[in-house]
């Protein structure tokens, strides 16, 4: 076993270090995709990455809690919680803060901290972005922010993405008819959300419910697919009522019109996708992309959180994980290396440094007496003197 | 062109029992798992594989799209929470029961139950619905050895015939659960792969079906 003190280099799990070319990787993707959502107007925000647990965790349910390290604030010994969300900051923002009838549209870059590791890498602090839409009601809002995250992945490089389209309207719509209590309603959530139609048929059985709501409940484990799925849903799920009924009318809408917008998308439908129930109000969506095992970008409507902080109003939107897409997406067309500048005190090779520096390039200082020259350095060119002026030269003319 | 599907399987029973029922749906493996070392083996067709992996490991597998499906015991999934599975057929191959066993005859101890068990989640949960705090040893296997040589006064384990028990002294006492082979899938595969996965599954439900009856 290594000494501790030969260890104080080790992070702790699901933490990184990112080193210079991820970074700057990292970066640039960041200001293509802050710069992308601006243009499609989403003003950015900046909330604070800590504040108060109750602010944080609003009507958000269990999950979001357990991801969230706390603390306590010295100055009032309140209950604070490192963001592991920023969507309800956002929400804050919205509600609170602006107060404005007509639409607003914000987005966010920032760390969130997790208590667990998750996603692909195992991470504990992911670099969440997004951007939400509040104060419109109907699906064009959705579809704007749908179409908005498949443009951010494809600028991210994301290739083949698959869109998952569900509505936790139609779980919602089946359970206020049932009349379940809410530990059985849990259960038969949890089961349904594995898909787990044993468990379901058994619960079914147990629970004493009727046929004609068992078999829907039993149907709902199946409905998933392509966009067949929508027609063939809806005779099965007739009896559900009209709350059911008009979420898969929303879908259908839904769908419409993003194919009508980018007819090459690969869509699929999964009516029993329960991802965020607790919080979500209308229809959901998320982003796969081959060998990924979990969705790479997802969100959805929330019209009702916005209430918590003074003021409920519509709400949709989505996120994703820079540091994901970074490792997802195809690398950037690096910008040259750099251009390494001799050790001499020679005012006409420091004007020309600045002038270089000025066009974008990145000019390299030798230190005298430095080990290693312009090639270990990282650099492609050079600086040298010919005919008394100071020339760019690439390293292989010298 | 269809995406390849790889399907998580381990050794063994497991492994005996799937045979028939891949057969059914048309699936058959290349090469026997128990002669072969590979631990890819390819089938009579040429976009589906199947992995060879450790029973506990499958639900890892299948979690981080190691593998598209896998087949493994309920007891395992219940052990490792089903994160990020769907669980959509159960197979009725390799059944057993979870239990609480102890020697045979003798009234339960007073005080805090030590257990013995691999599965420790399941037992902690199992006791705590129960109201019952528990000490709860992590053994890899042999559990009925725990309460031979006095380090636990109860042993969780799953149960087919009950012979070693039996052999050892020991006793079932408590029900926990009904344990057969499921079918997992990975979500991002039962959307991105959906035809292919969802008529696989179809299959395997048919071929279930069918075994049922004779």
């Amino acid at each position: 076993m290594d000494n501790i003190d030969n260890n104080r280099w080790l992070l702790p799990a699901g933490t990184e270090d990112i080193l210079p070319d991820q970074a700057e990787r990292l970066e640039q993707m960041r200001r293509n995709i802050l710069d992308l959502l601006r243009g499609w107007g989403y003003r950015l925000t900046m909330p604070p990455f800590i504040e108060y647990l109750d602010s944080l965790l609003i009507g958000t349910g269990k999950d979001l809690d357990l991801q969230t390290f706390k603390l306590t604030d010295q100055l009032t010994g309140r209950l604070m919680g490192i963001r592991a969300d920023m969507t309800p900051q956002v929400a804050r923002i919205d509600a609170h803060h602006l107060k404005r009838e007509e639409p607003v549209r914000l987005c966010y870059m920032g760390t969130v901290l997790h208590t667990l590791p998750g996603g692909f890498s195992g991470t504990r602090s992911p670099m969440q972005i997004g951007a939400e839409l509040y104060g419109h009601p109907g699906i064009e809002s959705d579809v704007e922010v749908l179409a908005l995250m498949l443009e951010v992945l494809a600028l991210a490089g994301v290739e083949q993405v698959f869109l998952d389209l569900g509505h936790v309207g139609i779980f919602r719509g089946l359970m206020r008819r049932a009349g379940l209590c809410a530990g059985d309603e849990a259960t038969l959530f949890d089961a349904l959300q594995r898909k787990a139609k044993p468990e379901i048929g058994e619960l079914i059985a147990r629970l004493d419910l009727d046929s004609i709501m068992g078999n829907m409940l039993l149907a709902l484990a199946d409905l998933n697919g392509g966009e067949d799925i929508l027609a063939e849903a809806r005779p099965v799920l007739q009896a559900g009522g009209a709350e059911v009924l008009a979420a898969l009318d929303n879908l259908q809408q839904i769908a419409t019109l993003i194919k009508q917008r980018l007819p090459g998308l690969q869509l699929h439908f999964d009516l029993a996708e329960l991802r965020g129930y607790h919080y979500h109000t209308g229809a959901v969506f998320a982003a796969y992309a081959p060998g990924q095992g979990q969705a790479i970008a997802q969100g959805g409507r929330y019209d009702e959180i916005g209430g918590v902080y003074g003021r409920a109003r519509p709400a949709t939107g989505f996120s994703t994980d820079l540091k994901t897409l970074a490792m997802l997406g195809q690398p950037l067309a690096s910008k040259g290396a750099a251009i390494f500048a001799p050790a001499l005190a020679d005012p006409a090779l420091a004007d020309k440094i600045r002038e270089l520096r000025a066009t974008g390039e990145r000019v390299i200082g030798e230190l005298p007496g430095q080990p290693g020259g312009a090639r270990e350095m990282g650099c492609d060119r050079i600086l040298v003197k010919q005919q008394g002026a100071w020339a760019v030269s690439t390293i292989e003319n010298r | 062109m269809s995406a390849t599907l790889t399907i998580a399987l381990s050794k063994g029973r497991i492994f005996k029992e799937t045979l028939p029922l891949l057969a059914h749906a048309g699936i058959v493996p290349a090469e026997d798992p128990e002669t072969s070392r590979k631990l890819i083996l390819a089938t009579n067709h040429p976009d589906i594989r199947l992995v060879i992996v450790r029973a506990a490991d499958v639900p890892t597998y299948v979690q981080y799209a190691g593998a598209d499906l896998g087949v493994t015991g309920k007891d395992v999934l219940m052990e490792h929470g089903g994160e990020g599975l769907y669980e959509p057929l159960d197979l009725r191959i390799a059944c057993c029961r979870l239990m609480v066993a102890g020697p045979a005859g003798q009234p339960e101890p007073a005080g805090r139950l030590r257990i013995a068990t691999k599965y420790v989640t399941t037992t902690h949960r199992y006791y705590a619905a129960r109201g019952r705090q528990v000490e709860i040893i992590k053994l890899y296997g042999s559990m009925e050895l725990a309460p031979l040589v006095g380090m636990a006064d109860r042993i969780v384990d799953v149960v087919d015939t009950g012979g070693t028990l039996r052999a050892n002294g020991l006793e079932p006492l408590e029900h926990i659960a009904d344990i057969s082979s499921r079918l997992v899938v990975n979500r991002a595969a039962m959307k991105m792969k959906s035809a292919q996965v969802k008529g696989l599954i179809q299959r395997l439900e048919q071929a279930v079906a069918s075994r049922g009856k004779v």
